[in-house]
């Protein structure tokens, strides 16, 4: 009786997630065809979509895996350069956007997925907060790496510099009349070719919620768990820990690499600075809030926490410090019982207010 | 000469770390939490000791003084109202309250004092020369060394041979024996906050004597720095907090200057890799086996 | 109290004895002169045992004496100091946890340490991990093999927990189960590992009378099903001496006594182990 009650119960949150998430695309497609949407609105479509597919990869990690990491950004970054850089050198080769967006979003999961097996091997030996330091310390590097990286492309293909010194710029690519230059250091990627849209959004959601979902209910998977809730007892029912935390781990940043992809070919510019310690800790944030394995409630927290702020701007100033007052208070108020206690007795009109906000 | 400058110019960014460092290794030695909200302190201490020499005209070390007290109260009522309550929640609830924290200290600088950087007047001025001209230090350089070492050593003599100190060992040890043995451990965690608060307002005006441009993110980088200076060191240690904070100075310094000032961070955070690599607990840390 | 059938003991080349009937099969474990030391303390030294493939062995000796640190050097959670571990004729050096419980040794723990926030069969499931396999892949995109082995595995797993009737539980949080039950799943767990020999480290520790009496009929039964070896830690005596063939008593990391139930319990040696001798203090 009450297993199949328990197992009811988790497909049924399954198919709850998949139905928010269509039922959501489909409205906001109506609003936004209707022109019911604002234009600031509509700028925000691909990157919560972009969002949320970080909140449930980061989820894999810190919810599934029980890794606590605070450079999941960096593997984001890859992704948004890799995306763009292929996107921009195939702008002849594939003529159709959408092939050229799927190419690129696959290309910025494998180099994710390459970092993410490098970074691996030192990061998966530690445990802890030496783990989470060590997440930052490469979220970091990436910033930096990415910081000195000129490059081009012409007819004779890609150009690449490392200019670690600062003393060369994008004229010493070498590129022929008709190059362009895809990266300018510092500067990040410049001109290029916004062929983001919210459908890919959507089916990139789908995409890794399938994905991780199924991960998360298979053999793998349920190795990952095990090894997240007693290592000794997984190790001793023949689990190999290193083999399992890697492949959760990489799975993770390939598709934090498919949503920076995307992110990085929805604006014209972008500096690996975007991709800097506060944006793993946003994203952070939208993990913990949403509840740790829990992917609707990431889903939900992104698209809150990230429309919320951007709702607030006309309190303008005030707007960061409410939203550092809720994240202490909601934090305060799911985790300490007292003050859970208090909140129950104000919630009612307190949930109202939140709704007129939005 | 040129190596011996950059060298005590590392050491002298390296003490600041350090003095950053003590506080988070404390603060997590006994509270087992990463203060997140510890770079925004020294920010607040940077504040403070601006606005009273510049609006009151009031000396340097007084306005030290202030400082150092108005972030010995912001400690104590951030554990009280905002750490407190989660002593016994998830450790990555208590993160991100320290995240929220962070935010709203930064913020709130925002509003109170404006977005444009101000420029810090330095607490002494000058420098002497040495070989004939070739090696200049700054008075700013010594003090900071000299305020360095002296706090470690106070801090090291505080914990070993204070009762209060005592108490705070028991408390990061275990918590639950502590309070049996009749320690009061709300208390003894809220003096470890003001004292990790009050060091971090030190900080903060040692640094901005550096490096005097002062916003409301002033202090996130440096933070961060020394977040992994103490790891670097093994977090939850004393001495560990001051060599990881002096070992990270120094090789900034030696990055920029012969390397890349670009990648200055990058190395430094490799080398904290590799160093992590082979002591996963930091150079200075316990080494703790997991009972089966 | 049930009297339960035992083996004759031999005597075997180790100065241990394994039963008859297992004489002429390889021993599931044999250790020799296997010991640690943590800093200058000698935790386990020259601990000589054999195990013979079907027996069901314990392991005694009063608190601290080193009988969980033995388990743990055999699932090479430490890794000895001295000595050789021989598990199925295979010598075991170098190997780590993984690979010696894929050579057939799986245990259950003191503390108990299951995998709480998941459910009971999926507990057992994990147990599985290396007898129904299928990669990665087929799993997240429900490739024919995903559907077959989870088929398979749920089948397994069903009639493992049969084993302690705890079918009806399988939905459960294991972590919600009461501690006498986690304790019967910890011994499902390892079982699903198909293992050769099976370690069990205090299996009646917090159980009543009756809750003990169940167990030793299982603990027998389940010999007798999966035709294996079980060595157990234990400090219900009525345990021991009631299912147990071949009895290691432990003292300050030394083996002080070899034997049956019978010998055991007329040893000086254990007896002074146990309840101290009077004359020295005098």
């Amino acid at each position: 009786m009450s297993k199949t009650k328990a197992i009811k119960k988790g497909s049924v949150k399954t198919i709850i997630t998949y139905a928010l998430v269509v039922v959501s695309f489909i409205l906001v497609t109506v609003f936004s065809k209707s022109g019911m949407l604002s234009r600031s609105t509509q700028g925000l479509l691909v990157p919560v979509c972009c969002y949320i597919v970080m909140a449930i990869s980061l989820n894999l990690t810190v919810g599934v895996l029980g890794e606590l990491s605070l450079g999941h950004a960096g593997f984001m970054s890859i992704g948004a350069f890799t995306g763009v850089i292929i996107s921009m050198s195939l702008q002849t080769v594939i003529p159709s956007t959408a092939l050229r967006l799927v190419v690129a979003i696959l290309c910025g999961m494998v180099t994710a997925a390459v970092a993410g097996f490098l970074i691996g091997i030192p990061v998966l030996k530690l445990r802890g907060d030496y783990l989470a330091i060590v997440t930052l310390a490469f979220g970091e590097i990436i910033k930096e790496l990415i910081n000195c990286l000129l490059v081009g492309i012409d007819e004779n293909g890609l150009h690449f510099i490392f200019n670690p010194t600062g003393t060369k710029s994008a004229d010493d690519l070498g590129l022929s009349e008709a190059g362009k230059v895809i990266i300018k250091g510092a500067q990040g990627a410049t001109g290029t070719q916004t062929i983001a849209n919210f459908t890919a959004g959507f089916i990139l959601i789908i995409v890794a919620l399938f994905i991780v979902l199924n991960f998360v209910n298979s053999r793998t998977g349920r190795a990952v768990l095990a090894i997240r809730d007693n290592r000794i007892a997984a190790e001793s029912c023949g689990i190999n820990i290193t083999k399992f935390k890697m492949i959760a781990f990489v799975l993770s940043a390939s598709i934090a690499g498919a949503a920076g992809a995307l992110y990085g070919m929805n604006y014209s510019n972008l500096t690996s600075a975007k991709f800097d310690f506060n944006t793993s800790i946003l994203i952070l944030v939208f993990v913990v809030l949403g509840g740790l394995g829990n992917m609707l409630g990431s889903i939900i927290a992104a698209t809150v926490l990230y429309v919320l702020p951007e709702a607030l701007r006309e309190f303008s100033d005030y707007r960061m410090l409410m939203y550092a007052v809720v994240l202490i208070l909601v934090m305060l108020a799911t985790n300490n019982p007292s003050v859970k206690n208090l909140f129950m007795k104000i919630i009612p009109g307190k949930k109202e207010k939140e709704g007129t906000v939005k | 000469m040129e190596f011996l400058s950059y060298l005590i110019s590392g050491i002298s960014l390296g003490s600041v770390y350090a003095i950053i460092a003590l506080g988070y290794t404390m603060v997590y030695g006994i509270a087992k939490m990463l203060n997140f909200a510890h770079g925004d302190v020294i920010m607040i201490g940077g504040y403070i000791s601006y606005i009273t020499v510049s609006s009151l005209n009031i000396p340097g070390w007084l306005s030290v003084i202030i400082a150092m007290a108005v972030c010995t109260v912001l400690g104590i009522v951030i554990e009280g109202l905002a750490y407190k309550p989660l002593r016994s929640a998830p450790s990555l609830a208590v993160l991100i309250t320290a995240i929220g924290v962070s935010y709203f200290l930064q913020n709130s600088a925002l509003l109170i004092w404006g977005a444009d950087p101000k420029t810090y007047k330095p607490l002494v001025d000058g420098n002497f020369k040495l070989f004939d001209g070739q090696l200049t230090i700054s008075f700013v350089s010594i003090l900071t060394i000299v305020a360095c070492i002296v706090i470690m050593i106070a801090l090291s003599l505080f914990t070993s041979k204070s009762k209060m100190g005592k108490a705070m060992r028991a408390c990061s040890e275990d918590k639950g024996a502590a309070q049996l043995m009749g320690i009061n451990v709300n208390f003894t965690i809220s003096v470890t906050f003001a004292i990790g608060s009050a060091l971090a307002a030190i900080a903060g005006v040692l640094l901005l004597s550096s490096y005097p441009s002062l916003m409301p993110t002033t202090g996130s980088m440096p933070g961060i720095k020394a977040f992994t200076a103490a790891v670097f060191g093994g977090i939850g240690s004393i001495p560990g907090a001051f060599l990881g904070g002096i070992l990270l100075g120094v090789i900034e310094s030696f990055a920029k200057a012969y390397i890349s000032t670009q990648l200055a961070n990058s190395i430094v955070f490799a080398v904290l890799i590799i160093v992590l690599l082979v002591r996963p607990t930091g150079l200075l840390g316990k080494r703790i086996q997991e009972k089966v | 109290m049930k009297n339960f059938e035992k083996g004759n003991m031999v005597p075997v080349p180790s100065h241990s004895i394994i039963p008859e009937r297992d004489v002429g099969e390889t021993p599931v474990l044999e250790c020799v002169h296997l010991g640690i030391d943590f800093g200058g303390l000698r935790a386990v030294d020259d601990f000589n045992f054999t195990i013979g493939k079907t027996e069901i062995a314990g392991l005694i000796g009063p608190n601290g004496a080193g009988k969980t640190t033995i388990f743990n050097l055999l699932t090479k959670v430490y890794t000895p100091t001295r000595g050789t571990i021989i598990i199925n004729g295979m010598d075991t050096s170098g190997k780590n946890t993984v690979q010696i419980n894929k050579m057939g040794v799986a245990r259950t723990f003191q503390n108990i340490r299951l995998f709480s926030n998941l459910s009971v069969e999926d507990n057992v499931r994990i147990g599985l991990h290396n007898q129904e396999k299928y990669s990665t892949l087929s799993g997240v995109l429900r490739l024919p093999s995903y559907w077959k082995k989870e088929k398979a595995m749920h089948e397994r797993a069903m009639e493992l927990l049969s084993i302690f009737g705890m079918e009806d539980v399988a939905g459960w949080k294991a972590g919600s189960l009461p501690y006498g039950a986690q304790r019967r799943l910890e011994i499902v767990r390892a079982l699903a590992t198909d293992p050769k020999l099976l370690l069990l480290d205090e299996p009646a520790a917090g159980m009543n009378p009756n809750e003990t009496a169940d167990l030793m009929e299982n603990i027998v039964k389940i010999r007798d099903t999966f035709n294996i070896a079980v060595l157990l830690i234990e400090h219900d005596m009525n345990l021991v001496m009631g299912i147990c063939e071949g009895i290691c008593v432990l003292n300050f990391g030394q083996i002080i006594a070899k034997g049956t139930a019978q010998e055991i319990q007329s040893n000086p040696a254990v007896i002074e182990a146990y309840l101290g001798n009077k004359k020295k203090e005098d």
